[in-house]
């Protein structure tokens, strides 16, 4: 199937399967292997995109559904080759070890400020339920956020 | 963790899905924002030959008021519905379940209609519906019907829709000044509920129970003591009645049942507390 | 310059990780790349009675269809998966091959493999292969296994692969029991774990047909064992496998296993010329990736009428799953040691027996052996302090080594020598974390009120092994290779420094944490140091990252090798500055002449004139590239006091961990940002094994939990900030005084946690409750401790 999509600012389209998930076209068709994946049952949250501006898992969601629409994943977060605010707080905050998790947990953060500017730290966990993490015990991720938030 | 190679179809209208349900008989399914059907088309346990993708429909997203119900257009994101200031208003128990559904990109994807069709007993939205007295907009070839809450729950993953029909509509009635609670039990936040209750007081009571049965489930031995004029705690004890448990690592039955009795006589404490 | 050693310098690593440009295994592509997708077993225990790929071999995109029989035909195997650590003489190891011919032994054993030209088409293929089985009665527990019943092995007599002991003093341990006024018994089981870490592993293997070389990427800890064990695997030269460990998204113990995966992938890509590869998917992780603990222990302590201790007597049985891999049956060793805890006890033995099952296999996971130790003391030391009537702080005071004072160089009855150690202050910083005494009587005010949820306070003092390990001592232990660790400090012509190190790094910060090392050695910006690793071309010599082990080796090795480094600067830099080197003086990165200040170089001056030789000493190699291989002459342990504060709900059996203190003492800390984020993760860990994780089997050896539905990791939400602070204590066993931390929390946690519902289960009988303690097991627990009392 054709499909046509806006990623990181630019229109990109393929041919490809109807059966191909989002986290596979973006990874393998297009290269944008910042998304991870790390579950197949829409648990762990590694594969957080932005659809439209709000984060989803990108392993439950086919291609074509996403067809005309936009896009953004952990390559498309960082301008001018300035890291996004919530990059650097991560890094300031040590909220990542291995970085598997990460691209997910910074887009999931993202849009968990964009909804709610200014979390508590329960706001933040709770915002947080759907991202898995193995290295940090989400101390100072959660912490990471809520800097972020200022 | 592929899923099987499948026919897609992306219509843009109630009308062009029904038209493809006909066309494609019971191959075909419809998938919303995908968050029930894909990860089981993953597992190849469904396997449909053509998937009508009807996520993009846009004049099925909407909240609006009816007068006496809020009417909720079935590809509304429970996102929307969780943050909706007139849910909030009006359907508070609503709003709130909804925002217990899964986790946030979870939510920014399912829609109460797909969530409601899948009919899984697991589910926060059917027992919602149940207490709530609410019912679903049926549309098939023939046109609408509605479809009380009590009458659309019918097995395990089943409802009484037919193979052409879907939902387009949910229409759940106000309820401000009712006192509500949704106790929702689990190990993991983002996981489905062990046991979940939901709970209206509204003149009389409405309970309904997730995953205390093999389809969502109202707990009518409860509403039955409470119209009788029974304590809390006493309806409390009748919450399983009827009731045939699941059983798996968080939970067998005889534990289910406990929860179950715990959880209905909080909701109904919260929901007292809450009735103005 | 400021000190660079102690500070919490921000991760150079970080960057390329945040913004999703480091390369993960997945994310590597080849041209010509053929897609593994692996039939595997349904079925625990079955003989295999004949495979049709042929409707596989017909579906798009399909390559070829290998049964294992066919691939034992193709000469393909030097020799079976091996394990490297036969604990006994006489130690069973059936032979483990990459894939079954004719019998399978846990689900998920792979029994053919589907080459195909994309993920996709591999998954559909894989669907199509026919295998004909005859299913055989299974083990699914060590306690079906202890019965013999049946044999997860067909043509095994007994399910047991071996009994190892460690009984240094059998008499005196019976005199304790008989003399002892307290003893007290405890019979835990270590579920099964699956590791999980958050990148599931893969592996990509590119051959050079006509080079005869071959490079290896895949998602491990140890790509220096992992090329000495692909050689005698699959026959292939060790000189020409390369492997490269590039991005690794945690490992927990979980990658350091020589498995079938990596040697298909090796074997069939030189075969046939053609870039092989495989991704795990996380639900066939269950089956494909080994799993961490498995062991029913039971432990014993006598003690006089003080709670004083005299004696500790262990018994294990030991899950080692289907076959022995790499270190399997030297798990449960690991922990033998430790049972004495940070005790001092006079009398101490251990027994061991491991067992086949028809399970995943197990082996290294976060802690391997000595959480399981750890947990087990503790939760004795507890059983003991309600025995006597005391305090659980009360009885470890009474009983730590030394005194609760610092030594240095002790031997312990587990016939090891504790390198350092300083019990007590460690203990009474947690304590006032905690504020022991208003949680203590907030407890009482619950329990006075007839409150429904109850309050629990669980401490831990724990001590580990870690800095693995002087290699005459894992001779001992009949472990197949040694313990030391490389090091090369290599100064550039432009005075920036390239380290290349053999341990290898997956989350831990190696890269940032070796540039303050050599920054604060050599007094150059840490900033000007580049980190090389995880690639056996670039790093030849090493043995890996498991078991604490960096820092205290691998680290030490690279800080050794600064001091080389210093050693022929001097050498040059006197000789350029016509003095004596015994007259130069190094500081901050410059050598000066004594008494004249204006007399000296830079370090970076010196190496320019190392590269240039136009004037060295006579007979000096030019260049300045020293390496280090340190064998540590001890262990390292690493000791702290974790205390979890718990509220369990009578009403549904849920328990909310409140709080949590940890004060651990790893030594010297070279950064308190990575050793703090090291043990929040740890804590998080022992957390997830004391109330969500664990993977659970029928008795057909079906796993229920495999994928993350059911498999609970738990998330932000579940568990709560952490509050930490340390002691430091130097260790003997290594010049920098460190020791480690990346098993530390976990090794502290799940005791405290436990200990924590014990003790707010305390008034209604319960003495014990079995990991994990979910909310239907916590219920059921106190309705069993009611109806009993």
């Amino acid at each position: 199937m054709q499909i046509q999509m806006n990623v990181n600012g630019a229109d990109r389209s393929a041919d490809i399967e109807a059966r191909t998930l989002l986290v596979h076209f973006l990874r393998e068709d297009l290269g944008l292997t910042g998304t991870n994946v790390g579950c197949d049952t829409s648990s762990c949250g590694a594969c957080t995109v932005h659809v439209n501006g709000e984060s989803v898992k990108s392993c439950t969601m086919l291609a074509v559904s996403a067809n005309g629409e936009t896009v953004t994943t952990i390559e498309g977060l960082a301008s001018g080759g300035e890291m996004h605010p919530m990059q650097t707080s991560f890094m300031e905050n040590h909220g990542l070890q291995c970085g598997y998790c990460t691209p997910g947990m910074v887009m999931a953060s993202v849009s968990l400020l964009k909804e709610n500017p200014n979390p508590s730290e329960a706001e933040v966990r709770e915002g947080l339920e759907g991202n898995l993490c193995r290295c940090t015990g989400y101390h100072n991720i959660v912490k990471a956020v809520l800097a972020a938030a200022g | 963790m592929i899923p099987s190679k499948f026919d897609y179809v992306a219509v843009d209208s109630a009308e062009a899905a029904i038209a493809a349900l006909t066309e494609h008989g019971d191959e075909a399914k419809l998938m919303a924002g995908g968050h029930s059907l894909i990860p089981l088309m993953k597992f190849r346990l469904a396997n449909p030959t053509v998937v009508v993708d009807i996520g993009k429909v846009q004049d099925l997203s909407y909240i609006n008021d009816g007068g006496d119900h809020i009417a909720i257009g079935a590809l509304t994101r429970h996102m929307a519905v969780e943050t909706s200031d007139l849910l909030k208003a009006e359907v508070p128990l609503l709003a709130h379940c909804a925002s217990q559904v899964g986790d946030p990109s979870v939510r920014h994807r399912g829609t109460i209609g797909g969530s409601l069709a899948h009919s899984d007993a697991a589910s926060d939205l059917p027992a919602a519906l149940l207490a709530l007295n609410g019912s679903v907009v049926a549309k098939g070839p023939s046109g609408e019907r509605v479809i009380a809450a009590d009458d659309l729950f019918a097995g395990f993953l089943e409802n009484s829709l037919a193979d052409d029909e879907m939902i387009t509509e949910v229409r759940v009635p106000k309820m401000a000044g009712a006192g509500w609670s949704y106790q929702k039990f689990n190990r993991r936040a983002q996981d489905w509920a062990i046991v979940g209750v939901a709970a209206v007081l509204n003149g009389s009571a409405g309970v309904g129970l997730v995953n205390m049965s093999s389809m969502p489930m109202r707990a009518s031995a409860v509403e039955e003591a409470l119209a009788g004029g029974a304590s809390h705690a006493d309806a409390a004890q009748k919450a399983a009645d009827g009731g045939t448990p699941p059983e798996d690592l968080n939970g067998d039955a005889e534990y289910r049942t406990h929860l179950a009795k715990v959880l209905v006589e909080r909701a109904l404490t919260e929901a007292a507390s809450r009735k103005s | 310059m400021t000190a660079v050693m102690g500070s919490p310098r921000l991760r150079k690593e970080d960057p390329a990780l945040l913004t999703g440009e480091n390369k993960f295994v997945d994310d590597i592509q080849a041209v010509g790349q053929l897609w593994m997708g692996m039939v595997r077993s349904p079925f625990a225990h079955a003989k295999v009675n004949g495979i049709n790929a042929e409707p596989a071999k017909s579906m798009p995109g399909v390559y070829a269809v290998y049964t294992g029989a066919e691939l034992m035909d193709m000469g393909l195997w030097a020799a079976p998966l091996p394990c490297a650590w036969p604990v006994t003489p006489d130690m069973v190891n059936p032979p483990h091959y990459p894939v079954a011919t004719d019998e399978v032994h846990h689900v998920g054993e792979i029994v053919a493999v589907v080459l195909a030209d994309s993920r996709y088409e591999a998954a559909d293929a894989v669907e199509k292969v026919e295998v004909d089985y005859a299913e055989l009665p299974a083990v699914g527990s060590v306690e079906a296994a202890l019965t013999d019943a049946a044999t997860a092995h067909s043509d095994h007599a007994t399910n047991k692969a071996f009994t190892w002991a460690l009984e240094p003093n059998p008499d005196g341990v019976n005199d304790a029991f008989a003399n002892a006024a307290h003893t007290v018994t405890g019979e835990f089981l270590q579920q099964r774990l699956i590791p999980a870490a958050m990148e599931p592993r893969g592996v990509l293997a590119i051959p050079s047909p006509h080079g005869g070389d071959i490079t290896m990427y895949t998602s491990t800890q140890v790509p220096h064992i992992l090329k000495v064990m692909m050689a005698a695997t699959t026959g292939i030269s060790e000189a020409k496998i390369r492997i490269i460990a590039p991005a690794v998204g945690g490992g927990f113990g979980a990658k350091l296993n020589v498995n079938p995966d990596e040697s298909l992938a090796l074997t069939l890509a030189n075969k046939l010329g053609r870039p092989v590869r495989w991704t795990e998917t996380r639900t066939e992780a269950a089956f494909s990736t080994h799993q961490g603990r498995g062991q029913r222990q039971k432990i014993e302590v006598a003690a006089d009428a003080d709670g004083k201790l005299l004696g500790v007597r262990v018994h294990l049985d030991a899950d080692m799953g289907a076959y022995m891999m790499l270190i399997t049956p030297g798990v449960p060793l690991l922990g033998s040691f430790l049972y004495t805890g940070v005790y001092d006890v006079p009398a101490f033995g251990f027994t061991c027996d491991g067992w086949f099952t028809n399970l995943t296999p197990t082996d290294a996971y976060r802690g391997a052996g000595r959480p399981e130790a750890s947990y087990a003391i503790e939760r004795a030391m507890d059983m003991l302090a309600q025995k006597v009537g005391i305090t659980p702080e009360e009885v470890r005071r009474r009983n730590y080594l030394g005194g609760g004072d610092a030594f240095e160089n002790l031997d312990v009855a587990s016939t090891l020598t504790f390198d350092s150690g300083h019990y007590g202050p460690n203990l009474d910083m947690a304590l006032n974390m905690a504020k022991i005494a208003d949680l203590r009587a907030e407890q009482q005010r619950r329990r006075d009120a007839g409150e429904s949820k109850q309050l629990g306070i669980g401490l831990c003092t724990y001590v580990e092994i870690c800095g693995l390990a002087p290699s005459r001592a894992l001779a001992g232990l009949a472990y197949g290779a040694g313990g030391w660790e490389a090091g090369t400090v290599r100064m550039l012509p432009t005075g920036k420094v390239e380290v290349v190190t053999g341990s290898t790094p997956h989350g831990q910060g190696h890269e940032t944490s070796w540039s303050m090392i050599v920054a604060d050695k050599l007094g150059v910006d840490p900033d000007d140091v580049e980190v090389l690793h995880s690639d056996t071309a670039i790093s030849p010599l090493g043995l890996d990252t498991y078991g604490s082990r960096s820092l205290a080796v691998g680290g030490v090795a690279i800080s050794m090798a600064c001091d080389k480094v210093i050693d022929k600067a001097r050498l040059i830099a006197a000789h350029q500055l016509e003095a004596n080197p015994d007259d130069l003086e190094f500081e901050s990165g410059r050598f000066g002449v004594k008494g004249s200040p204006d007399k000296g170089l830079l370090i970076q001056e010196v190496a320019y004139g190392a590269f240039t030789a136009h004037n060295l000493p006579d007979g000096m190699e030019p260049n300045i590239n020293e390496q280090m291989v340190f064998d540590p002459p001890n262990f390292a342990f690493p000791f702290g006091t974790h205390v979890a504060v718990v509220e369990v709900d009578e009403n549904t059996g849920e328990t909310t961990l409140l709080d949590y203190i940890a004060v651990d003492d790893c030594g010297n800390q070279v950064n308190p940002l990575i050793v703090e984020g090291q043990v929040h993760g740890g804590i998080v860990q022992g957390v997830a094994q004391a109330l969500f994780e664990g993977a659970e089997y029928d008795e057909d050896g079906q796993c229920k939990n495999p994928s993350f539905l059911d498999y609970l990791v738990p998330s932000a939400m579940e568990v709560p900030s952490i509050k930490t602070d340390y002691t430091y204590t130097p260790s003997t066993s290594n010049p920098m005084g460190v020791k480690g931390v990346g098993e530390a929390g976990t090794i502290g946690s799940a005791a405290a946690v436990i200990n924590g519902i014990c003790d707010a289960l305390s008034p209604y009988g319960v003495s014990d409750i079995e990991m994990p303690a979910s909310p239907m097991r916590v219920w059921k627990t106190i309705q069993d401790a009611k109806a009993g009392a």
